[in-house]
């Protein structure tokens, strides 16, 4: 078994027999991590460049780490330091980045697409890590990694997103993701921030938090971007946190055995209390760990050879 | 591919290979009597089994008990991008630490050497064992370094169109040692 793609562009072009590949391989690549020694020579006299156009610390550093420990030459380039604020277009700083030959470019664009434009341009293989409200296939892979460490298995849990569904890519590719696996999907969040038409998806809308979290094995909280709301998806801050946020009393509702994911960075006391997310049963920071497993085995299987 | 041409010798039973553990064990315990530091590692995947065949046996021979570890060398291998397939990536398992141990590497079959030579430079960033040792099933010769067993289950002369397959009962079903020509 094999995965047989240049690029990763997108959950959607994946199959479920590749989606596992990844996630075996990333369990190996995580022994990695846990060695005095953090480092193997598999990746040596290859170079990554992380080419961001919008703020990250999380996604940036995992992938920095990831390649750092397969002794890949890391550069890495945010957009408030580079020639797009002269502007140049991203076809040109794509074809300027590949004469100096490197073996994969990791993306974060604003606009959806963006990865797909330097894909077809450039040898140099393509991680998409995050387009626009398109996808963010690395985020789905380590959560869904996440999920199976903690309960052992995707096909037939019941995981809940809850939040600004619309807006989200990290959404769209753990639905496309688990829906892939034989996982079943709800989606909670304001009627505002929920597409029409979001069930030809294969998912189901509980409009009621209390509701949408009953039974489930898994709730996966987003990010409210603070950012957009100027545009009135909701009347404010503290009702959202209110209908949508999850406290230790709305978790009554739930099963005692769920966990709870966020792909960060938190709205501490917006989607989750702060006696939520200290909880035992919250894994982002497992999460965050098995980032850079899954990215280690994404390089691996892109450009190991 | 000639597959109409290749026959299949059977050159190791399940008796022969049985045999032939059995002395290598007895050799390695009468070399290290009392040396109480000493664990056994097997290279993926057949090294794992023999490894846990070896520590079995010194269980049954001598009451001793010998972890077993086992090693992943995909990512240290030279040659991922001569081989047709990329190999499936494995779990390396050795909970203990290795520094002032004296390792039993094991494999099924030297060759080239290669994945010996990738082995050590694995285990060197492991830890720092106080000597390493190799054991093998079968060496058929053709060392691309230099490299040598201290235990050898048994020298085949082959040429490099040859091809010596080990199954091994736990992982294919049955122990034999074949020897495949004319590919």
């Amino acid at each position: 078994m094999e995965l047989r793609h240049k690029n990763l562009l997108g959950i959607e072009d994946l199959s479920p027999e590749e989606i596992s590949l990844i996630l075996e391989t990333a369990s190996s690549m995580k022994e990695v991590s846990s060695r005095d020694i953090k480092k193997v020579p598999t990746l040596r006299g290859k170079t990554v460049i992380n080419l961001f156009f919008e703020p990250s610390t999380r996604t940036r550093t995992s992938f920095e780490i990831a390649g750092k420990r397969l002794s890949a030459d890391v550069i890495n380039i945010s957009s408030s330091s580079s020639s797009v604020v002269k502007g140049e277009t991203l076809e040109d700083t794509g074809k300027n980045l590949q004469a100096m030959n490197p073996d994969l470019i990791v993306v974060r664009h604003p606009s959806p697409g963006a990865p797909h434009i330097l894909a077809r341009t450039l040898n140099a293989s393509i991680i998409n890590a995050g387009d626009g409200a398109h996808e963010h296939p690395t985020q789905a892979l380590l959560d869904a990694y996440t999920i199976q460490e903690k309960k052992g298995k995707l096909q037939g849990l019941t995981v809940t997103i809850v939040g600004d569904i619309t807006h989200s890519r990290v959404a769209r590719s753990n639905i496309f993701l688990l829906k892939k696996m034989g996982a079943i999907v709800r989606v909670s969040g304001p009627r505002t921030m929920v597409p029409p038409f979001i069930e030809s998806l294969g998912v189901t809308y509980v409009p009621e938090l209390r509701e949408a979290i009953r039974d489930t094995d898994v709730i996966m909280m987003l990010r409210i971007q603070l950012e957009r709301q100027n545009q009135s998806f909701f009347p404010s801050i503290r009702e959202y946190a209110r209908c949508f946020g999850l406290s230790l009393p709305m978790l009554e509702h739930a099963r005692k055995d769920v966990v709870i994911m966020h792909p960060g960075p938190v709205n501490r006391g917006v989607e989750l209390s702060p006696e939520v997310l200290n909880a035992p049963y919250t894994i982002i920071l497992d999460q965050v760990a098995n980032g850079v497993a899954v990215r280690m085995a994404l390089m691996y299987l892109l450009i190991g050879r | 591919m000639g597959k109409v041409m290749a026959t299949r010798k059977v050159i190791m039973d399940r008796d022969d290979i049985d045999r032939t553990l059995n002395r290598i064990a007895h050799e390695l315990w009468e070399r290290n009597r009392g040396a109480e530091q000493f664990v056994f590692i097997g290279i993926r995947r057949r090294g794992v089994t023999i490894a846990h065949r070896l520590s079995k046996k010194l269980r049954e021979f001598e009451r001793v008990s010998i972890p077993v570890g086992a090693l992943d060398i995909t990512l240290y291998r030279d040659d991922l991008s001569e081989i047709a397939s990329q190999p499936v990536l494995k779990k390396t398992e050795i909970p203990w630490p290795l520094n002032g141990k004296k390792v039993y590497l094991c494999d099924d079959v030297v060759y080239t050497g290669r994945t010996v030579r990738a082995a050590l430079d694995s285990i060197h960033d492991l830890g720092r064992p106080e000597a390493i040792r190799l054991i093998v099933l079968i060496d058929r010769g053709h060392r691309e370094l230099p490299i040598e067993p201290n235990y050898t289950g048994k020298y085949i002369a082959t040429t490099k169109q040859e091809l010596i397959e080990v199954m091994l009962e736990e992982d294919d079903g049955i122990d034999q040692v074949v020897l495949v020509q004319g590919l």
